[in-house]
């Protein structure tokens, strides 16, 4: 029976990350989307977890969990009172978005389930984060430097953008 | 047997659920969010072909933190645009700002 666990495992996990991901495109009140959010996001960790990438599990949740979800929760408070359950929060494009996102899916799945994917069995030798440690600052040192500009650049412009004139 | 195409099942129907929310949404907050929804998505897709596909070299995840990078530039950015929008307009619905329509 220790076959099934990790599948069970999986399903579990795949129902709270959809569960909550439904909750944050579906919900009035835009605050608790943000903690929707945030079980979300701890459920792709998980995965990531299953998937043993546990340096990106880490990842995820201290970037998305603890930096992105709280700034956009600072961002829904600084707007204040348009959180309220009274206002209407999607527009009048529901039932054509429903059509469009079902037939993406299903196009979609069935390209993916009709696919052979080249599997391989191999196993890694050594763990992902000295993999990964090893790569970034090898082969690709230069994406690792030109990306740390692009944050650099981004948080500059943030704080132009923001600032009161 | 939890197999490489249960994972793509799984990021496709997260990525279709983060459209959903950009195509439907009102609250530019909201529709943040549901790009912050496609980006995962689209990093459970990378992780999972580098564990199922190349398991011996982790090319995937280091893609994958690139993409946690610029989703962290993207957030910072947008939100700093949300608060100037509901600093002009006194609101942040998509539908009202339309300033650069015709």
């Amino acid at each position: 029976m220790l076959t099934g666990i990790p599948a069970a495992i999986f399903y579990i996990l795949a129902g709270i990350i959809l569960g909550s991901a439904v909750m944050v495109v579906s919900l009035k009140n835009i605050f608790h989307c943000a903690l929707f959010l945030v079980l979300c996001f701890f459920g792709i960790a998980g995965v990531y977890i299953l998937l043993s990438a546990e340096f990106l599990a880490a990842v995820q949740v201290l970037i998305y969990v603890g930096a992105i979800t709280i700034l956009m929760i600072f961002a829904i408070m600084l707007t204040a009172k348009l959180y309220s359950a009274k206002i209407k929060q999607s527009n009048e494009q529901v039932i054509p978005g429903i059509i469009i996102v079902a037939a993406l899916l299903i196009a979609t799945i069935f390209t993916l389930s009709r696919t052979a994917w080249k599997v391989s069995n191999e196993v890694a030798e050594v763990q992902s984060i000295v993999g990964i440690g090893k790569l970034l600052l090898t082969k690709y040192v230069l994406p690792f430097e030109v990306v740390s500009v692009v944050l650099l650049t981004a948080l500059i412009g943030a704080i132009i953008i923001a600032r009161k004139e | 047997m939890v197999g490489l195409t249960h994972y793509l099942v799984l990021s496709t129907i997260l990525f279709c659920i983060g459209i959903f929310g950009v195509l439907t949404r009102r609250n530019a907050i909201g529709i943040l969010m549901s790009i912050e929804l496609m980006f995962n998505a689209v990093n459970i897709n990378f992780v999972a072909f580098s564990k199922f596909v190349t398991p011996t070299d982790f090319v995937g995840q280091i893609f994958a933190i690139f993409v946690i990078t610029i989703a962290a530039a993207e957030a910072t950015v947008g939100l700093a645009i949300v608060l100037l929008i509901y600093r002009n307009f006194k609101g942040i619905n998509v539908d009202n700002i339309n300033i650069m329509k015709w």
